[in-house]
């Protein structure tokens, strides 16, 4: 591209879904103008547009709304201030330097971004991903994608189904194929422990009378045309398949929920480095990556529980754009978080430690009456009692100002 | 009436439909499945062999060689993926070393060139992280794309005025009046040539024919294929040092930097299972981190399975090509049995030694209307900024990116959907385009592109094919609105 081709903007924000809107509505606010918001759908709101079951806000907004209201709420605002927001626009390309691709029908264009928003959120793990053997008949979906079928598409792909993995997708996806007179036979979860929250373990799988098998997997697929049947097994502590435990189910339908995958391609391009734990980029607190300039929240940096903390997280950032926009550059954050006992990973994983700052956590497993904390050399930085911890929900702890450099152990006790 | 029917529409069969477009023939492509690279044309590793690793003077190496030379001029011609990247065969012991000199040996006496030994420096300079003491590399090796091969061939075949019949398996073939009347998808057709390329069912043709007592093996191949990103770190196929029938599991890039682990090669009796099996895939895992130890499960982003057709003698040693005409049991009939690896190399090689052995028999008129040249759907991704601004400008469709992991455009899609095949799969779509073939396996083009195949062919929901016949994808509407 030649450089008179080039546009300019304050922050690019890439990704119009919770994340990205919420940013958006809070660098306005905050004073910023120049903002324009690249949304690769025809309209905003992100996977929020299909997710049409309520829950939503409770945090956020004091109330409980459905995915595409509690959108709406933002997007009214992003609309109510004219915020730019390019839709059926294409990010192709990041630049170290900022330089950001965007192909839509009107054109191709490159815009040069003072700073550069990632919250292009995540994806699902697939059956390919998970290696499931067996052969690729039809009816094996991630949940999400049964989800935009039902929902978005109005297409049916389910009657006889069998779901994989006790995600939120999953269970909720359980509810809504139940709903839509498919017969939902039971889901399955490989870890010993279920993968969603309570409050969908209840309200989708035992309203329904769903069973819920944990220490199990889908270990083959059947049928070669269309899904005939899984044999599903049970699996030792190792998460192995016993040899004696396999069961027949037939089924035309295996949806997966599996897990979620941050969709940091772009990241990578612009050279971002990524946390193999969160699969989401280093960040310090002010959410800036190891790239100067490029900030990341939401989903793109690790998946979330709930939408009311990606869109927090979100409003977070913008604080911390402003404040790079108005110096130039923040400070480096310098002292390492780890992952200690118990605790799967951090983020931020650095900080400049300044200001007291929120660090947020998944534990490994359920675990009963622990202390969370954070520590710095021999000093307690940071602790918190928790009654129950959950690796399906995320945990806030707050961090007292740091001194000196060395790293803070992050872990449950 | 066709002058030359072809049974089998995969790489060889479409070779052949391609090749005699160069006379005045009637062509016909009876094709069992609803595209073109269903089987082993599209299931294998994509790879353009030497030819080193054949018996001297087998007609494997022969076609192979000659299949490897003239590559670049047909994937100019047809406008399809190759990259003459090379490829290196390693080795850690004496007897494995000894073994790569007779390799060395057997491929220049087969006529192979550009084979020469590598040393342990050499070849990790050439290749990050690779396992090995020392290597053979083969600098004419090469990847391409075997579904656009395959597929490229067809069209070029129908370009040229051949007739394609998807989905028309023959179930029978009787001969009267100097002519052969093939049945096949409920329909009868008369030829005067018939050929048997039907791969897999290269058996039960044979028999049709009359020509008895092939005796068949299949080999089944499981694979594992890793995300794109790996690619960009693995510059040429690795391979473990080879027998004369068996390749060893290797690690190769793909033309668009994809990384294959495998093949497994179990025999197997059953020509049509493609089911991946768990013990395979943990061998695989093992066996190419031997190899190649840059990648982890977490790269994983699908599995697939291939099978390849053998001919054995009785005591189940595996044959060269079998390519014949027998002018007293099935006069005008072409038997190929046994094409296996390396028939996508030596496709367009074996198409020329087939129309060769049917000229001695009967002289083609040429034709000079034969158009060598076809081009493909332009792939938006691998062009720069300038010609992707401009595409945009004259067509907005390119500017419409469906499928984001692989950045491939409406325009695209809709070309793939009207492709001259008139194949009508979502498959059909995949292999001309890429799309749903990235990480997310369609997780985000998907429901897009199904839609556009019901709206561009004005199908129903519950019409949408995937794959093979019957392989629906929706009951209906979730309801009517």
């Amino acid at each position: 591209m030649s450089e008179q081709n080039k546009n300019t903007v304050d922050v690019l924000i890439v990704g119009g879904g919770p994340a990205g809107l919420a940013a958006a509505v809070r660098l306005y606010e905050l004073g910023i103008r120049d903002i324009l918001v690249v949304e690769r759908e025809n309209e905003p709101g992100g996977i929020l547009r299909q997710c049409i079951h309520d829950g939503f806000g409770v945090t956020r907004f004091g109330e409980s709304l459905s995915g595409p209201e509690y959108a709406a709420r933002f997007i009214r605002q992003v609309r109510e201030y004219g915020i730019r927001v390019m839709t059926g626009a294409a990010v192709t390309n990041i630049t170290p330097e900022r330089e950001v691709t965007v192909v839509a029908r009107e054109g191709l264009t490159v815009w040069q971004a003072k700073a550069v928003v990632l919250a292009m959120g995540c994806r699902e793990r697939t059956r390919g991903a998970l290696a499931i053997p067996g052969e690729r008949p039809t009816g094996v979906f991630t949940a999400g994608v049964a989800q935009a079928y039902i929902n978005l598409y109005n297409r049916m792909p389910a009657r006889e189904v069998v779901i994989l993995g006790s995600g939120d997708i999953g269970m909720i996806m359980a509810r809504r194929l139940t709903l839509e007179g498919a017969h939902v036979k039971a889901v399955y979860e490989v870890q010993p422990y279920p993968s969603g929250l309570p409050r969908n373990i209840q309200q989708c799988l035992n309203d329904f009378d769903i069973p819920l098998y944990l220490s199990h997997t889908v270990t083959q697929i059947h049928g070669d045309r269309c899904l005939e049947g899984v044999t599903v097994s049970q699996v030792d502590e190792r998460m192995s398949p016993i040899a004696g435990t396999e069961e027949y189910i037939s089924c035309d339908t295996l949806i997966l929920s599996v897990g979620l995958i941050p969709e940091n391609e772009l990241s990578l391009d612009a050279g971002v480095q990524l946390d193999p734990r969160t699969r989401g980029a280093y960040v310090d607190e002010h959410l800036q990556t190891s790239v100067p300039g490029i900030f990341a929240a939401g989903n793109v940096l690790r998946v979330h529980d709930l939408v009311d903390f990606v869109s927090m997280e979100a409003e977070a950032l913008a604080d911390a754009v402003h404040k790079y926009l108005a110096a130039g550059d923040l400070p480096e954050g310098k002292v390492k978080l780890t992952a200690g006992a118990g605790v799967h990973h951090t983020v931020p994983q650095w900080a400049e430690g300044k200001e007291p700052f929120t660090v947020s956590l998944r534990v490994v497993r359920p675990m009963d009456n622990v202390w969370v904390c954070a520590k710095q050399g021999g000093h307690i930085v940071g602790q918190k009692k928790m009654k129950k911890a959950l690796p399906a929900e995320m945990i806030q702890l707050k961090v007292n100002p740091l001194t000196g450099t060395e790293d803070v152990e992050v872990y449950v006790q | 009436m066709f002058d030359v029917l072809i049974i089998g529409g995969g790489v060889i069969g479409s070779a052949i439909a391609r090749e005699l477009g160069r006379y005045r023939l009637k062509v016909g492509v009876l094709e069992k499945n609803t595209d073109v690279c269903y089987e082993t044309s599209g299931r294998n590793t994509g790879v353009c062999h030497g030819g080193f690793a054949y018996d001297r003077g087998s007609l494997k190496a022969k076609l192979c060689v000659e299949g490897n030379r003239i590559m670049g001029e047909v994937a100019r011609e047809l406008d399809f993926p190759l990259k003459r990247c090379g490829k290196v065969l390693v080795g850690n012991t004496q007897e494995e070393y000894d073994r790569l000199q007779e390799v060395i040996a057997q491929g220049e006496a087969n006529g192979a060139t550009g084979l020469r030994m590598i040393t342990e420096e050499e070849l990790k300079a050439m290749i990050p992280g690779v396992k090995g003491s020392f290597a053979m590399l083969s600098e004419n090796s090469g990847i391409l794309d075997p579904f656009l091969m395959t597929i490229a061939l067809a069209e070029n075949a129908v370009h040229n005025g051949a007739e394609y019949f998807l989905e028309h398996e023959v179930t029978a073939i009787s001969r009267e009046d100097d002519t052969y009347v093939v049945t096949a998808g409920g329909e009868t057709f008369r030829t005067r040539w018939v050929i048997n390329s039907a791969g897999l069912g290269c058996g039960k043709i044979s028999d049709m024919l009359g020509i008895k007592g092939y005796k068949l093996i299949y080999s089944k191949d499981d694979y594992i294929i890793l995300d794109d990103r790996l690619g960009r770190d693995l510059p040429m196929p690795i391979y473990t040092v080879p027998s004369n029938t068996y390749m060893g599991i290797h690690v190769t890039p793909t033309t668009d930097g994809n990384v294959l682990l495998g093949p497994t090669a179990e025999d197997t009796d059953n020509n049509s299972w493609y089911g991946v099996e768990q013990k395979n895939l943990d061998y695989l895992y093992e066996e190419a981190m031997k190899l190649w130890p840059n990648f982890t499960r977490g790269d994983y982003i699908r599995t697939y399975c291939g099978i390849l057709p053998k001919w054995v003698d009785d005591e189940g040693r595996i044959q060269d090509y079998k390519i014949e005409i027998l002018d007293d049991i099935a006069p005008n009939a072409v038997n190929l049995v046994g094409m296996e690896s390396p028939g996508l190399t030596a496709s367009v090689a074996i198409a020329r030694y087939v129309i060769d052995m049917m000229q001695e028999r009967e002289k083609f008129e040429e034709n000079p209307d034969f158009d060598p040249i076809r081009k493909g759907i332009e792939r938006f991704s691998r062009l720069d900024e300038e010609t992707q601004a401009r595409l945009v400008e004259e067509n907005p469709d390119y500017g419409e990116l469906i499928c984001r992991c692989q950045k491939v455009t409406k325009a695209e899609l809709l070309q793939a959907i009207h492709n001259p095949l008139g194949v009508h799969t979502v498959t059909g779509v995949k292999y001309r385009t890429r799309a749903m073939m990235g990480r997310c396996q369609g997780g985000y083009c998907q429901m897009r592109i199904t839609r556009m195949l019901e709206e561009e062919l004005g199908i129903a929901p519950e019409e949408i094919t995937y794959a093979r016949e019957g392989s629906r994808m929706f009951f209906g509407k979730v309801r009517e609105v």
